[in-house]
Order: structure tokens, then sequence, then C-alpha cells
């Protein structure tokens, strides 16, 4: 007789739907947020803004509102610590906005002027609305213009400007151009958790409890602001509630850290909707030029692709918007550039897709026009032009699967069917209509470190200083574990958001899981491979950190990136200039996807803010007070419900060999090309090319007005 | 937040005392829209009167044949009771038109008819505002003005009312009752806004210290068949940049009865009588409408940036209409 020994091949859970790992604690209420953990003997600091847009502070009245109940201090220019900004933090140079309370100039309206704190969160905001400073008002500009004269080139974390080839000479050479001008509007990332953070000195160390996307770079900041060792500052930053590139480091830790320095009691500042309009960043608006030219062939002899976007008088942050140009499409001549104009308003920073999110609607707008113009489908245009390297770079692509995207995309969409002819269906009081557009954003990876311990009792605790903003991020890197340990997810603990775990990547670029998969999965597999050795598990386990910093700096040289193709199908009544989009598809290709439930809600998410984006939303601002005009959430339109009536992403294979995982980041392609999609398909519907986001009823009654519809 | 002090009134007569003795003092009913300008800081009440415990949340035949529509009653419950559905179905659709099923679960139908205007200058009290510091200008004339009023405004004031429910009850010819400290009273819808003229921030009729105790809906036999139509900046959840009120009977293709109200173009709900008299014993087709809307919006004096709201109610009147017209022909 003989015993045969089966063992059964590990299946990994990566690719498998898993429900967030809090998520029960998030629906029951139980998973707290930075705002509201509560501390013994916590002081309360409420921001006071400065209702000028450009002048100097000239006295600010701090006795009364001293006297008032509860009171403990106001800090100001006169009297607050000061603070550091000579430094180069993880993504360069800080902006100075950052240095609160220094000094007594006023760049922009809502620019800090001084922080009251009180016994309660309700005695500080009594207070603070009460201070009365005054000032010494200047002449402020915020006239955003083509026409401006003053505009500087726009050096940002990208080039300003590339060129190549001669541009007129191949325009006047093409069978078919296109010149057009596209507007996006001063847009908000209006996350649902607004900014907060705890600040409180324990044993000699610096605590913040926060809501951010990145611990370690959040001690980083605040370590050189007030020159402290790293190792003396710690964040923590457990849940949050969206950040979407605007909660890095604000004005209110910053105070919050001066106030508990000050007190020595711990001091909670959160800010109101109306403050985050103001102190956390947006995205600037832009005014692009677009100009193409293509052989009969419908192949591009000139991409010509400008782009002029804002920034406050302190700080330079440029939009790059034409960074969809330097990637998906070459020509013989191929000149982008960023220009920059510097007005009195607050620094914009990195919003969802910065820099593709503007860009691919005037671009894939653009691309839609030459194709009406050249007779062909606009998908058969793109294919025509798909690169061979990167058009601007030079260097190979990591891998491309554009074109598989707009395959399935194309089939499942039923793009086949779709009569080109513009303004021809109408279903009751609409008008139908359909169009698609491309998108893509980088794919990278930062250094990160993690550490992974196998505990006596069998199960695994996972360490990284990541952060889930909403992403799924924790349950991904606990299935990147368990695939890497061979073990059931349910077997692991995954702790995050606690700078004392050491250097990681923060939540962005569409780099987060990808660089935290990265380093959970090299310490996961060394463990697997220790343990694999039979060794004993002593009672404080067995630890092992890993450090992709080496990896990481090896990379060779690619265009990497994910993909999407974008449907849209729209309904437009011309007679009250309503657009209702009636359904969207995107297909990505996006490498390997870690958990497909969580993926597809956040490409679905992207999806949607690109509705919002195309049809709602606009920030904007009061000419004569430099103000915005009704900041809130009322004020300023994002998508409803009802507004996203069916919305479906799905993927192709895809895979990045250079990732031991093949993740790629899924966090912005899904907005990439969506407003393109909903306005070519207005076009489809209508007839009627609508340049200037967001697409509002009355400039559709305007268009209406100036094309009259049979 | 300034401190203020609440009670809970348990009957009319107690409420009006309560607010009669303090002029610092607000009635609080589902507090939608007054807990929002308490925290802007454009309210500042010392005490707050909850009055919706108040006897006043039910929906009952008046004798004339008509409704009579407690001043607590959600809007909810309104746009939910059978009557109002069957006999005023516009004033159903304009309540279900407004706000998200949570507010609408709190809002009252006397707080509905006190809200505040959502001008961005007026919620934003580090800027000028006529109606909330009178005589301290107003910016939207010059400035923001892209959702505000293009009929009946004065260069005091453009802001525009944002009751959906109020353009119905417009169209009906509804009375708003009310108590205070000297007795009842009665002011119909027509006479209970002010005109903007040079006093903006006096905005209703009521006597002060009045308590609204209800609304009354006569019998209109044409409310029957009826629509309400708004257009918003995105499909739910947002106020009206332009909304009709329509009823219409149509009698061997001839206009025999038509009521019509506006909404966001004026400071209040705009009854459109000016249409409605060129429209009666007219053909009803959409040229008729068309030169009715155009009656009305003769006398429209829109600013350099809300003029699409010409097009946009004049299209209205003709699409809604002709809906109403072909339903009634079926």
């Amino acid at each position: 007789m003989t015993t045969t020994t089966t063992r059964t091949p590990f299946r990994g859970r990566t690719g498998t739907a898993h429900t967030r790992v809090e998520g029960r604690e998030k629906v029951t209420g139980a998973a707290r947020y930075a705002g509201e953990i509560p501390f013994a003997d916590l002081a309360h600091g409420w921001l006071v803004l400065s209702t000028v847009a450009h002048g100097r502070i000239r006295s600010i009245e701090t006795e009364p509102v001293l006297a008032m109940p509860g009171v403990l201090a106001v800090l100001h220019h006169e009297n607050a610590p000061r603070v550091n900004t000579d430094y180069v933090g993880m993504l360069g140079k800080p902006d100075p906005t950052l240095a609160v309370f220094q000094d007594d100039r006023v760049p922009h309206l809502g620019w800090p002027v001084a922080l009251v704190v009180a016994e309660t969160s309700e005695q500080a905001r009594e207070a603070a609305e009460a201070l009365v400073v005054h000032y010494d008002q200047e002449p402020h500009d915020i006239d955003f213009s083509p026409a401006r004269t003053d505009t500087v080139p726009g050096e940002g974390y990208v080039p300003a400007t590339t060129e190549k080839g001669d541009l007129e000479a191949e325009l006047a050479a093409s069978a078919f151009v296109v010149d057009a001008e596209y507007t996006t509007p001063e847009e908000h990332h209006s996350m649902m958790e607004p900014h907060a953070a705890t600040a409180r000195w324990d044993g000699g160390r610096l605590e913040l409890v926060d809501s951010n996307q990145g611990a370690f770079w959040v001690v980083g900041e605040l370590a050189n602001l007030f020159s402290l060792d790293p190792a003396s500052v710690r964040v923590v930053s457990e849940h949050v509630g969206g950040g979407f590139g605007s909660k890095g480091v604000r004005v209110h830790q910053v105070a919050a850290v001066m106030a508990a320095t000050e007190l020595q009691r711990p001091v909670c500042v959160v800010m109101t909707r109306r403050q985050m309009f103001y102190l956390t960043g947006y995205r600037s608006p832009t005014v692009q030029r677009v100009r193409l030219g293509a052989d009969a062939d419908g192949r591009l002899r000139a991409l010509e692709h400008h782009s002029l976007s804002l920034t406050s008088p302190v700080h330079d942050f440029v939009e790059s918007s034409t960074m969809p140009s330097r990637v998906m499409y070459d020509a013989d001549a191929h000149h982008t550039a960023h220009r920059l104009v510097r007005l009195n308003v607050p620094t914009p920073t990195y919003m969802r897709a910065p820099g593709e999110a503007p860009g691919s609607f005037a671009l894939e707008c653009a691309i839609d026009e030459l194709a009406e113009k050249a007779g062909l489908d606009p998908i058969e245009l793109r294919l025509r032009n798909e690169p061979e390297r990167g058009p601007v770079s030079g260097l190979p692509f990591g891998s491309r699967n554009l074109a598989a995207c707009f395959r399935e995309g194309a089939r499942r969409f039923g793009w086949a069917d779709r009569d080109p002819r513009p303004g021809v269906r109408r279903e009751g009081r609409w008008l139908l209509g359909t169009g698609t557009a491309a998108g893509s954003f980088a794919a990278g990876a930062g250094p990160s470190t993690a550490t992974v311990t196998a505990e006596a009792d069998g199960t695994f605790t996972v360490r990284i200083g990541a952060a889930d903003i909403g992403t799924g991020a924790r349950t991904a890197l606990t299935l990147i574990a368990a695939d890497a340990l061979e073990v059931p997810p349910e077997r692991i603990r995954t702790h995050i958001g606690d700078s004392d775990f050491g250097p990681a990547m923060l939540a962005g670029g569409s780099r987060g899981t990808r660089s935290w998969g990265w380093a959970v999965q090299t310490a996961a597999a060394e463990l697997r491979e220790r343990l694999a050795l039979g060794t004993d598990i002593p009672p404080e386990g067995i630890t092992v950190r890993s450090d992709t910093t080496a990896a990481v700096g090896a990379l060779a040289g690619k265009e990497r990136h994910s993909y999407g193709a974008q449907f849209a199908e729209v309904a437009v009544d011309v007679a009250t200039g309503e657009v209702r989009v009636r359904r969207m598809l995107g297909i990505f290709a996006a490498g390997t996807i870690v958990n497909p439930l969580t993926a597809r809600s956040q490409l679905i998410g992207g999806m949607t803010w690109g509705i919002s984006m195309a049809l709602h939303e606009e920030a904007v601002r009061d000419k004569a007070s430099g103000g915005l005009y009704g900041p809130d959430l009322a004020g300023y339109h994002v998508a409803t419900h009802a507004d996203v009536p069916f919305v479906e992403a799905d993927w192709v294979d895809d895979h990045d060999p250079d990732d031991p995982i093949g993740i790629k980041g899924i966090g912005e392609v899904g907005i990439v090309g969506t407003a393109a999609a909903i306005a070519n398909a207005v076009w489809h519907a209508t007839g009627v090319r609508h340049r200037h986001l967001p697409i509002r009823p009355d400039r559709v009654l305007q268009a209406a007005a100036e094309v009259p519809h049979a | 937040m300034k401190e203020f002090t609440y009670h809970k009134a348990h009957d009319v007569a107690g409420a009006v005392a309560l607010l009669g003795a303090d002029p610092e003092a607000r009635f609080l009913g589902g507090g939608t829209n007054l807990v929002d300008l308490m925290k802007n800081g454009v309210e500042r009440p010392a005490r707050l009167i909850d009055v919706r415990d108040l006897p006043l949340d039910r929906i009952e035949p008046a004798e004339d044949g008509g409704l009579r529509i407690g001043a607590t009653v959600t809007n909810s419950d309104l746009a939910a009771h059978p009557d109002v559905r069957r006999r005023y179905p516009a004033l159903a659709q304009a309540v279900l038109a407004g706000a998200s099923g949570q507010l609408r679960n709190m809002a009252t139908v006397g707080g509905n008819l006190l809200q505040r205007t959502r001008c961005g200058y007026f919620t934003d009290v580090s800027r000028p505002c006529n109606k909330r510091r009178p005589g301290s200008g107003c910016p939207a004339v010059h400035g923001v003005h892209h959702n505000h009023a293009i009929l009946g405004a004065s260069e005091h004031c453009v802001a525009v009312h944002p009751s959906d429910m109020g353009v119905a009850l417009a169209a009906f010819d509804a009375v708003v009752t009310y108590e205070t400290a000297d007795g009842p009273g009665r002011l119909p819808l027509a006479d209970f806004y002010l005109p903007v003229g040079d006093t903006p921030h006096r905005e209703t009729a009521l006597p002060q210290g009045a308590l609204i105790t209800g609304v009354e809906l006569p019998p209109v036999p044409v409310a029957a068949h009826s629509r309400y139509r708004k257009v918003r900046e995105r499909a739910s959840y947002a106020f009206a940049i332009g909304s009709v009120a329509a009823a219409l009977d149509v009698r061997d293709g001839v206009v025999h009865d038509v009521r019509l109200a506006f909404g966001a173009v004026a400071s209040r709900p705009w009854r459109a009588r000016t249409a409605e008299q060129a429209l009666t014993g007219a053909r009803a087709d959409a040229d008729a409408f068309a030169a009715a809307a155009d009656a009305e919006l003769a006398e429209a004096r829109p600013l350099p940036d809300n003029g699409y709201k010409v097009t946009l109610m004049r299209n209205l009147v003709v699409a809604v209409l002709t809906e109403l017209a072909e339903e009634a022909a079926r």
C-alpha cells in the first residue's frame, strides 16, 4: 500500500474581488477620522482668513477676542513661532503659504492671518469670526486671460517646453488642420472629509493625528519647517476620507503645531468647507490652444499644444496640461509649452490627474475635430497615430495597450453601428449622440520600506507608512502580502498610516499601491523563504524589513503609462440647455489589477468625476473682491447620483514586466479623457463644438441660438 | 457660532408669545436653511423657538373646497399627499424637484416660504449686500449674477427667491395664514412677498412677530392638469436657473383657462399674469405660447451674464404648455 501526499497548489488572491478589510469599521462608524479623535485637555484652533486679496495687515484687535469666553490665545504674525522654509522636501521646495503668521503680507483673499485657540470649537469659531483685522489694501489682479503679456514659462515637475520639427511648414503641408482654443475652469478637490489635525507634544516628541496622503511626507515637511529632528516627529493618519492631491501639508497642521507648542497642550484645527476652498489647493483654470495638421490619410504631421495656467504670487505651481500630447501622439513637428501667470489667488496644486485631466480635454476634443474634418472614424484616426516610441522622450514604451482598449470598448459600446453624422438622432425633446476619447497617466514607483512579521500565533502583521485615501490600498496590500506569504488574507493584519513604520511613497501620482505593494511583496516573500526553513517563531515573532530604494532606482528608462478608452452617450435638450449623460464605458489597460472590486470602484469614481468636470464643476471668482463666489458644496456643483446613470469600467489584460506584481496604477487614469468623450458626444448630438468647460445649460442655449436646428 | 437658547413651543399662542418677547429670536422649523445661515454668520439669533411640534402638521379639506396645508407639514408629506398629487400635481412635482430626500423630510411648508436667497454675496458676510446689511451695496449687479433676477429686480438687489414650492403656490392663488399676538391674519401669496425697490431687506408683508400657521389652496379646477418643470445645472439637488409651473385647460383647441408662474427669475415666485391674459381665449398652439411668453418677458431686464434666462423661460413656457396641450388632446 502506498500513500501519496498531494499538495494543493496555492491560489493567489490577487485579481480576486475582496471587500475592504476596514469596511465594517467604516460603515458602522467605528472608524475614527482625525478630527474626531479625543484627547485629554484638547484645545481647539480656528483659522482666520483675510477678507482682502492684496495688501498688508495694519493691525489685529486681539484684546476683545482674548476676553471672550474660553479663548486661550490668538496667534498671528507678531507673536507666532518662526518657521524655516529654506529646504527641499519630498515634492520640492515648499509653498511659502505653509509658513503661516510670519509677516504682514496678504497675497490673496483667504490668506491665513490668525489662529484663535479656545477651550471648545464653538468658542474658537465665535472668537475667530469676531476678530477684527485692519488691512492696508492694495489693488489686486485676478484677471486670468490668454491676452496677458506678463506670462512666464511654466517650469514645474516637467519641462516647460518641448519642440521638434518645423511646425508652420508641416501645418502648411497638411491636408487637414485644426486650430482651436479650449478652456477649463478652476476646479476643487471637494473630498468629503475636511482637513483636520491634532498636534501634541508627548514625551519630547511631536505627534500629529492627521488626515493626509503620506504620513512620512508630512513628517519631513514639519521637521523642516520647525527645525526638528525627523525622528522626534510622528504623524499618524489611519483613515482618510478622500484626498485627490489636496491632503499634504497644509496650514492647519502648521498652525496646530504652533499652538500646541505655545500652549503645551493638544490643539485640534479643523477646516470648514469654505476655508478648504481657500486653503487646500485646487486645479488652476487653463486656456489651451491646440493646432493639429494631418495628411489626407489622417497621419499627424503637426501637433502643437500650448497651455496657460495660473498660480499665486508666492509659489509657482504649473498645471502641466500638455502632458497628454507628450505621450499620446507623435508628429513630424511636435511642440508643447506650459506658461504661467502669477495672480492674487491661492497656490493651486495637484488634483486628480494633474495636467492630464484638463489637457486630455483639449487634445482629445481636437483629435475628434480632426477626425470630423478628415472624414475618419475617431477611433481609426487614433489607431493610425499610435506612436512607436515616446513622441518627446524617444524612449520605448513599457507596455502600451491603448489599441486593445479601443477595440474592446468599441465592441461593447456598439461603436460599429454609429452614424457619424452629427445632430440627426432625436428622442422626444432630447438629441442623442456618442463620443469617445483616449487617456493615459504615467505609471511609476517611489522608494518605500515595509516590515512583515510572522507572529507566534500563526498570523502575520504588515506595517507600512502607506495611506488609504479611499482607494482600498489597505486591502490591496493585505492581498499582496497574502499571496507572497501563500496564506489566506484573513491571517494578515495590515497597519498603515504611521510615519514610525518608516519611509514610504505618498498616495499620489497613481503610485501608492504599486510602490507599497513592491515593498510589502519583497518583505513578505523573504519572510516566507525564512519560514520555509522550519524556524521556530519566538514570542516577539520574526520580522523582515524591505527597502525598495535600490530596486526602484534600477528601473530602466521607459515610457510607462496606464491607458484608457472612454465612451459616452449623451442626451441634449437644446431648448433648455440640459445635457444628460446616458451611459459611459471605460476600458483600461492599467497593469495587474490587484482587487477588481475596489479597482472598478476607483475607475468609476474617476469617470464620474469626469462627468462632473464636463458638465458641472466650476469655481467662480468675484472680480471686485478677488474671492470665490459661493465657495461651498451648494455653490460648487459636483455630479449627483442623478447625473451618473450608468457607468461601466473594465480592463484588458496588461502587465508591467518590470514590476514584481505587474502593477501600473489606476488612481488617475479613470478621469483622463472622460470630459472629452462627453464633449465629443455633445457635438455628435447637436453639431456644436463645446470647447469651454463646464458645458452649462446657458452655453448650450447660446450655441443653439447661433446654430439653429431643424 | 453665537450661543443661543433653545425653546420648544407646544402651542401657537405660546410660540408667538415667546418670539414677541425677544427681537433676537427666530422660529425654527426644519432648520434646513436657518441653521446654514447661522453657521455662516448671516443669521445670529439669540434664541430659537422650535415650532416643529406645533399641531400644524395636517393637510385637510377647506370649507371652500380647497385644501388647508399646515405650516409644519414637511415637504415630503406635502408631495406625497393624495389630494395634492391628484388636484395640484404641479405642487407635488415642484416640491419633489427641490433639495434632497433628507432635506425634504426635515423642511416645512412655513419655512419653505421664508427661506432666503442663495445669492453668494448674501451668504458671505465679508461682502456687501443690501439684503443683509441695508445700504452696503449690491456686488451682484456688476459681479457674479449668472443665476440672478431678470424680472422685478432693482439696482439695490438682483437676488432670486429659491423656492420651487412657492412657484406652484403662486400659480394656484395660495393664501398664507398667520398668527400674531393681536390675532390671526391672511395674505394672498401675490401680496406676501414685497417688491424689491430700495428695501430688499424687507422681504415679506408678514407683520412683526407673526407665525405662519398654514397655506390655503383654493379650489382651482385647471390645477388638476398642471406641471412643474425645473432646469438646473445638474440633474438633482440644485436650485433652479429657471422653472415653470403651468396649468392648462383647452377646449376645442382654444385656451379656456391657464395658470403660469416662473421660478428663479425674480425676488419672488413670479406669477405670469400678462402671459395668462394673452393666452386666455387664444388658440392653444406653440405660436400662441411663444407670443404669451414674449409678452411676459417683454419687461425682463437681464444683466450682462444672465440674458440666457430670457431664452430659457420662453423655451420652457412653450415646451411645458405644448406638453399639456398635447396631453389634453389625447
